[in-house]
């Protein structure tokens, strides 16, 4: 648990290198619900092969590297609430597209930019996210 | 070439999402419960992530991205209702599932139906949020 803030910090360093990445090699910032969001309404129809082996990458990683993990089995501990599951990803998916991004697009590649609008979306997200965390769990004791 | 380049970036960000644990939604719902066991890993990963793309912005001054092109322009410093609408509507989602787009592709590559579920949801919010974005614009023309 103690050495959970140095994996964090590698990993971070790791996201933010392909953030690097995607900026320096491709000119584009590396935002995870842009870059989804474009395959679902159509309007990355033109970049979709780089899009989706973007995502590809993504999923693969955590495969190859599981083997590697010597605590056991892993898991994402999602709850098996699936009224909560399909609500939380309703509202991720409207949220992310009407901000314009989510927290490696507007969190990330926005803040290190020093964007205005990467860092008030940041504080509202987070606000948001601990408020309801807070109310559902700690109030209403629903998740 | 672009491919390429999204395939590295992707799996930069695919193996740091794993590193750093911000695929498991205890992790990232235990930062956001500031009145429960908190956890301090995602300020990590963030501050991780950050300082890499700090310097990838700095480099992008008075060069062309590899692939060629234009770096993306910066945005004007304008704070709108969708920003604001928007992240909120994220956050929430965030907080009740522990999931963002990024760790949701991700999830993946854990198995189990509940991330299937989610990102179908996810999927399917991103695809409805044009029709919600009309009504908001609707809105803020009359408020």
């Amino acid at each position: 648990m103690e050495q959970d803030w140095v994996w964090g910090l590698v990993g971070g360093g790791l996201i933010g290198l392909g953030g690097a990445v995607y900026l320096l090699g491709n000119g584009k910032i590396m935002g995870a619900s842009g870059i989804i969001g474009g395959l679902v309404d159509g309007s990355g129809r033109s970049t979709a092969i780089e899009r989706l082996v973007f995502l590809a990458g993504v999923v693969i990683m955590p495969i190859l590297l599981m083997p590697l993990y010597g605590k056991g089995t892993v898991s994402t501990h999602l709850t098996s609430n699936w009224g909560v599951v399909i609500a939380a990803g309703l509202l991720v998916g409207v949220g992310t597209r009407i901000a314009n991004g989510c927290t490696s697009g507007h969190g990330v590649c926005g803040i290190s930019r020093l964007s205005l609008r990467g860092i008030v979306a940041t504080v509202f997200y987070i606000l948001a996210g601990g408020i309801t965390l807070v109310l559902f769990r700690q109030v209403l004791g629903l998740i | 070439m672009r491919i390429l380049m999204s395939l590295v970036a992707g799996s930069l960000f695919g193996a740091g999402l794993f590193v750093s644990g911000m695929n498991d939604t205890t992790k990232v719902q235990g930062w956001l419960d500031v009145f429960g066991a908190w956890d301090p890993t995602l300020a990590f990963v963030m501050g991780g992530a950050i300082i890499p793309m700090f310097f990838a912005w700095r480099l992008t001054h008075g060069r062309k991205p590899l692939v060629g092109g234009d770096f993306p322009a910066p945005t004007a410093p304008v704070v709108g209702h969708r920003l604001v609408i928007g992240s909120v509507m994220f956050g929430m989602g965030w907080g009740l599932a522990g999931l963002c787009p990024g760790p949701a592709i991700a999830s993946l590559s854990y198995g189990g139906v509940g991330g299937l579920v989610f990102l179908a949801a996810m999927l399917a919010g991103m695809g409805a949020a044009r029709f919600i974005d009309v009504r908001l614009d609707r809105l803020a023309a009359t408020a």
